[in-house]
């Protein structure tokens, strides 16, 4: 029975024991539902916990660790001369004991009978049936698979009964405890805590996790590049070097990738900002309602584009578009057709990232200053102020700390963000002012690193895991603060 | 034997009030929030340099009216005004009218206390300077200065004018927003339930307050306490439904009124 299908059946017996106890408890309620501790739904749910979850428990760790043991028992069939081949040819002379196993359920009967007798063209029977075998079959192999074949069907066998009575036994178990005042209720609180405990603990171990062997991968590259060099050497020159030789280790510097993100960031910033912000104060402020409701959800399909799309669209449509109108400029002014704005450049990858912030700090922006309270408006517009002065002089006021707030978080977007950088910025590391030009990111590096034919121990690789790092602080204490003032505005108007 | 009590001055001062000239004419007043209709043909006039208080139930379009004194209506999505409103000569729904201008003329004191984040200074200085009354900053002190001391808060905040006006208790930011409204010189001064956010102490400030603003400016409040319209007015009109039921002179009114509603809300019979 396969484990599914279990899984199945336990679900099956659950529902049942929780349609029992309901049954019970309603009846040792002798009529009177308000002298029961717990509803009825209660008394079923504690019983078809009891039922379901140790039986599911077992048959999940079961599946998972049976295989793996059944496989090493085959493994040791094996005969001696093969196992002390060395790992590799132990590895292929398994790979086909598991082929053959899977196909030898499929023989028919005079096959078999040839089987044993020896005479049977293992491959080429199998392979009419759809199992393909790497090479000829040694009679060993046919053994070591009948022994796997045999173990696996006991070890089903044996895990179906122990689930089916672990299954039965906890319905009987449990049901024997309902009563008037047993209190089911309670019990069953404990065990939605305890799944809401191991959710939210999955969620921040994995945290922990990444964090960990981020740090752990960035202090192996530290190893062999100084932490000095790496953040404050200015020349990126990662040189990678052939697999193995040690000679040319190249040169680590941080601050030419860190300069092009926090460029890139500030030009996207330098469009989003100013029209996220606008498009906000035309939403909460002017826009009548019928505008609102269409003209707000378009915005923020805006913010479910793939970032990816942004880039392409960086990259043929805004990078080449800019390069050629600066040629034709520089041609209209000095008669030289030549482009000043590359095609690859801070400017292009600015502009596109700012579009795609445009959604971010308009919808934060749009929810912080719909906060500030009417009565702070009318007040304004009492005293004769117009919408506009109103606006400048008393709403955007009171919103900046939060505005401030979504600001910062929309810059960590900006400073994470990696599809379009990846290709409308260019990859050259380089320290300049000029926009013009194609400069790199941390994002991008990190991309270029990891991409290849690459050893995972060399520094050029672990650079990425620093880098990372480097990356996930910034944006973390960035985002950490951008919480705080967020949360600092909402209690002022609570 | 020419010298009058106290009581007796008052009582004069108050006839001559309820004499006054009217300073705004409301006829036919009806509004509409999209389709629901909140005011019926309400014709009520609002005398020069007396306090009008307007009672009734509630929702029965008291603040309704107040705010077509000086169009807040027109900040509310759906709402449509019919009739005609006049301050002075002037119709305040002619589209030549500029509403910003009409609100300097007409200010208005909101039910909770509504200072703006900033300083009490910035707070009282906004209206001036918005509407360019004040040339330097050296007028606009004066102004701030003599608009809160006639709010009756100057003694209470001169130390500390450059402090956050929303620091002030609750009483005090009323009288700050009193004072902000006061600062543009404005004719008429609506106030919507000023007091009901604010403790007996602080409301009886107000109430004194609002009876020595009635020399300079016109007063309309909207009340929900019989008593306070009864301490504070002279003149008193009953909102019931939508419908104008009765404006009389406040003492009449709760003394002998003619309408039979406006006795049993008097009584406590509904409301
Ligand atoms: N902004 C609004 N939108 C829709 N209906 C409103 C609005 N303001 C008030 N109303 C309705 O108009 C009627 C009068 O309200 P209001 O003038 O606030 O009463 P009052 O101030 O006397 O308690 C009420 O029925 C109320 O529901
Ligand atoms: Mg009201």
């Amino acid at each position: 029975m396969s484990a599914s299908f279990l899984f199945l059946l336990v679900l099956l017996i659950g529902f049942g024991a929780y349609l029992m106890a309901r049954a019970r408890a309603i009846a040792a309620s002798q009529g009177r539902s308000a002298s029961l501790h717990s509803l009825p739904g209660y008394h079923g749910a504690y019983v078809a916990i009891w039922t379901i979850l140790p039986a599911t428990l077992v048959l999940i760790v079961w599946s998972l660790v049976g295989p793996q043991m059944i496989d090493r028992e085959a493994r040791l069939s094996l005969p001696t001369e093969v196992l002390q081949q060395g790992a590799a040819p132990v590895e292929l002379a398994m790979g086909q004991v598991r082929a053959v196993a899977r196909g030898l359920p499929l023989l028919t009967d005079t096959e078999r009978a040839a089987l044993e007798a020896g005479t049977l063209d293992v491959r080429a029977t199998l392979a009419t049936k759809g199992v393909a075998l790497a090479g000829d079959t040694q009679p060993y192999m046919i053994k070591s698979a009948q022994k796997l074949n045999a173990l696996s069907g006991t070890s089903t066998i044996a895990m179906t009964a122990v689930v089916l009575a672990l299954s039965v036994a906890g319905a009987l178990w449990s049901l024997r405890s309902i009563s008037q005042r047993f209190r089911a209720r309670n019990r069953v609180e404990r065990v939605i805590l305890a799944a809401l405990v191991v959710a939210s603990s999955i969620a921040i171990l994995t945290t922990v996790g990444i964090v960990g062997s981020m740090l752990s991968e960035a202090l192996r590259f530290f190893q062999s590049v100084s932490p000095t060099s790496f953040f404050f050497g200015t020349v990126w020159d990662p040189r990678f070097a052939a697999a193995g030789s040690t000679g040319s280790s190249g040169q680590f510097g941080l601050l030419p990738l860190l300069a092009g993100t926090l460029y890139i960031a500030f030009v996207a910033m330098l469009f989003a900002v100013p029209v996220g912000l606008f498009a906000a104060i035309y939403m909460s402020e002017y826009a009548s309602r019928p505008v609102r409701s269409i003209a707000k959800p378009l915005l923020e399909i805006l913010a479910g584009i793939p970032t990816i799309v942004y880039g392409f669209f960086a990259l043929v449509t805004v990078g080449p578009f800019l390069r050629d109108i600066s040629a034709e400029l520089n041609g209209l002014v000095t008669g030289n057709y030549t482009n000043f704005i590359q095609a690859q450049s801070v400017l292009t990858a600015g502009i596109v990232m700012g579009i795609m912030l445009i959604p971010f700090v308009s919808s934060l922006s749009d929810d912080i200053i719909t906060q500030v309270p009417r009565s702070l408006r009318d007040g304004s517009l009492g005293l004769g102020a117009t919408r506009s002065e109103t606006i400048k002089r008393v709403v955007l006021p009171a919103a900046l700390p939060g505005i401030v707030g979504a600001l910062l978080l929309t810059a960590s977007r900006a400073v994470g963000e990696t599809m379009i950088v990846v290709l409308a910025a260019g990859v050259a590391a380089r320290m300049q002012l000029n926009p013009f030009e194609p400069m790199t990111t941390v994002t991008v590096k990190i991309v270029n690193q990891l991409t290849g034919d690459l050893e995972f121990t060399s520094p050029q690789t672990l650079v990425a895991f620093a880098l990372g790092i480097t990356l996930f602080t910034i944006t973390l204490c960035l985002n950490i603060y951008a919480l705080y003032i967020v949360r600092k505005y909402r209690e002022q108007y609570e | 034997m020419n010298m009058m009590t106290e009581a007796a001055v008052e009582k004069a001062l108050d006839q001559k009030m309820t004499a006054a000239p009217y300073k705004m004419i409301g006829k036919d007043v009806s509004v509409y929030y999209g389709e629901k209709r909140a005011l019926f043909d309400v014709n009520l006039n609002i005398r020069e340099n007396t306090v009008t208080a307007l009672i009734g139930p509630s929702g029965c379009g008291k603040s309704t009216f107040l705010r077509t004194l000086n169009r807040m209506n027109d900040t509310i999505d759906h709402c449509r005004v019919t009739g005609k409103i006049t301050l002075d000569t002037d119709d305040i729904y002619d589209p030549q009218i500029d509403v910003v201008e009409l609100r300097a003329r007409v200010g208005m004191v909101f039910q909770k206390p509504n200072p703006f984040p900033k300083t009490i200074w910035e707070n009282v200085a906004y209206g001036p300077k918005i509407h360019g009354l004040a040339r330097s900053k050296a007028d606009l002190d004066v102004i701030v200065e003599q608009s809160l001391q006639k709010a009756g808060l100057f003694n209470e905040v001169k130390d500390r004018l450059h402090e956050a006006g929303t620091g002030l208790s609750g009483g005090q930011q009323q009288r700050l927003c009193i004072a902000r409204a006061i600062a543009v010189s404005p004719e008429v001064i609506l106030m919507d339930e000023p007091c009901s956010a604010l403790d007996p102490i602080a409301t009886a400030k107000v109430e004194e307050l609002i009876h020595e603003l009635r020399a300079n400016f016109t007063i309309v409040i909207v009340t929900h306490s019989m008593q306070q319209a009864a301490r504070v007015s002279q003149r008193t009109a009953m909102f019931h439904l939508g419908h104008l039921v009765e404006e009389n002179d406040t003492d009449k009114m709760f003394t002998n009124p003619d309408d039979q509603r406006t006795q049993d809300y008097i009584m406590g019979r509904f409301g």
